[in-house]
């Protein structure tokens, strides 16, 4: 039988701008204060809208890059050319300012400490993230979480971006983290190189004899390639989930 | 009473299009995937499609007999509750009510079944009378798996969650039960003129 679905609303809600800051050349990271706010769970999303004084409106779904213990949320926000909602969000959008936000979005791409607790057969289990560009963006609230809980739940992370000016929160990224630069590389740099592929996972990620539970999150093309290698070496397919941007012009 | 967002809006070049349902945008040449999970690759010949209902089993069709049934082409809009929408999509494959032709039932609901676990629900009358089908081609070619080959469902006047990928099964039933996405709080019917994206709306 299925799980009880938590049957609440979700309202749209203002969400104050208190702090913009780029957080790589593309991508900045927004800081909202949302009065009324009902928690989250790391890993889950927000929708956003925006509204024309001519009553247009779009809308678009971010990742929460903040943990539940962090009063503020926080957006990860990469400006996609042509996109209407990010270079909104990037460009104009001032401290002060009010858009309206509305969420926590998804209970399936989430991890929790709690939950770890609750179910000891599951969190047993290590954690393995695998990121690629921005698609790092909701495990920067687990690994938050994990760490603000001492979590004992195993838990690394695999970054596979572009070059080390577009590393995003830098600050939290530790030991946990393995991180593969797939265009420049800098002299002395000590990481990874090259795109995620079978045999870096292997050699960087937790191995399937250890049954962790695996979320992949970037581009289609590297999630789609990630996971494919995942099941190649082993891993349950249903030990795997997965968020995508796809191939529009705004993450979805 | 919505908040504005102040100097939003002044590059917009395009009208709204009376095509897109509320808070959807166009996007365009593009198909975004979207999936929980990794893509299954199911050979064709294991593949096979059924209907059952809490007695068991009431029809079923390997790869050869489902290629065998009458076809149909069709090309429509599609809204995903991600908010991308894509217009005059071409599909081709065999029309539910094909599929139910001599099924006899009195069920009120269906729950699609797909490789991989995936879940989706809703009312059989959304699927009946040329609103739904099982497609095998998108563009004149065989569907790709991360699209969800070999067959996908197609029941373009919901959400695009409910036009379940990698098909395998409809069960028929006198209850509405949640699908996988449904009982992580989306909507239960998810109309996208409604915008009834999420449990509430």
């Amino acid at each position: 039988m299925a799980r009880a679905a938590v049957q609440r609303r979700l309202t749209w809600l203002p969400a104050r701008l208190v702090a913009t800051s780029a957080e790589s050349p593309r991508v900045h990271r927004l800081v909202f204060d949302v009065p009324g706010w009902s928690g989250h769970l790391p890993g889950q999303h927000v929708d956003v809208r925006l509204t024309a004084e001519d009553g247009y409106t779009a809308e678009r779904s971010y990742s929460l890059a903040s943990p539940p213990e962090v009063g503020e949320l926080h957006l990860l926000v990469e400006r996609l050319e042509d996109g209407e909602v990010s270079s909104y969000l990037t460009g104009e959008l001032s401290p002060g300012d009010l858009i309206e936000l509305r969420g926590p979005i998804g209970g399936y791409f989430v991890w929790s400490a709690a939950a770890d607790q609750d179910d000891r057969d599951t969190g047993r289990r290590p954690v393995q993230l695998v990121a690629g560009g921005a698609g790092v963006s909701p495990f920067t609230a687990m690994l938050d979480h994990h760490r603000r809980r001492e979590s004992p739940t195993p838990m690394q992370l695999l970054y596979s971006t572009r070059d080390e000016s577009e590393i995003l929160a830098r600050g939290l990224l530790g030991p946990e983290t393995t991180i593969t630069l797939t265009r420049d590389v800098p002299v002395g740099w000590a990481g990874e190189t090259g795109r995620v592929d079978a045999a870096m996972l292997l050699r960087c990620t937790v191995k399937p004899g250890d049954s962790p539970r695996i979320f992949v999150c970037g581009p289609t093309a590297f999630a789609e390639s990630t996971a494919t290698a995942l099941v190649d070496l082993g891993h349950e397919p249903t030990s795997i989930r997965i968020e995508r941007f796809g191939e529009s012009k705004e993450p979805s | 009473m919505s908040v504005l967002s102040r100097g939003f809006g002044r590059a917009r070049t395009r009208p709204a299009d009376d095509r897109l349902p509320p808070g959807q945008y166009d996007v365009g040449n593009s198909f975004p995937v979207l999936s929980a999970g990794p893509t299954p690759h199911t050979p064709l010949a294991r593949w096979d499609f059924g209907i059952d209902d809490e007695g068991g089993e009431l029809r079923r069709w390997s790869w050869e007999e489902f290629q065998a049934l009458p076809r149909e082409a069709v090309t429509v809009d599609i809204h995903c509750v991600t908010k991308w929408s894509k217009f005059d999509t071409r599909w081709e494959g065999v029309a539910i009510d094909t599929l139910l032709r001599d099924v006899p039932t009195t069920a009120s609901h269906v729950l699609a079944s797909c490789d991989g676990g995936y879940t989706t629900n809703m009312p059989l009358p959304d699927l009946v009378n040329g609103r739904a089908w099982v497609v095998d081609t998108f563009e004149g070619q065989p569907l790709a798996p991360e699209h969800g080959g070999p067959a996908r469902l197609l029941v373009p006047h919901l959400y695009f969650w409910k036009s379940a990928k990698w098909l395998r099964r409809l069960t028929l039933a006198h209850h509405d039960q949640p699908g996988f996405w449904e009982t992580f709080g989306y909507h239960i019917y998810g109309d996208p003129w409604r915008e009834q994206r999420y449990s509430g709306d």
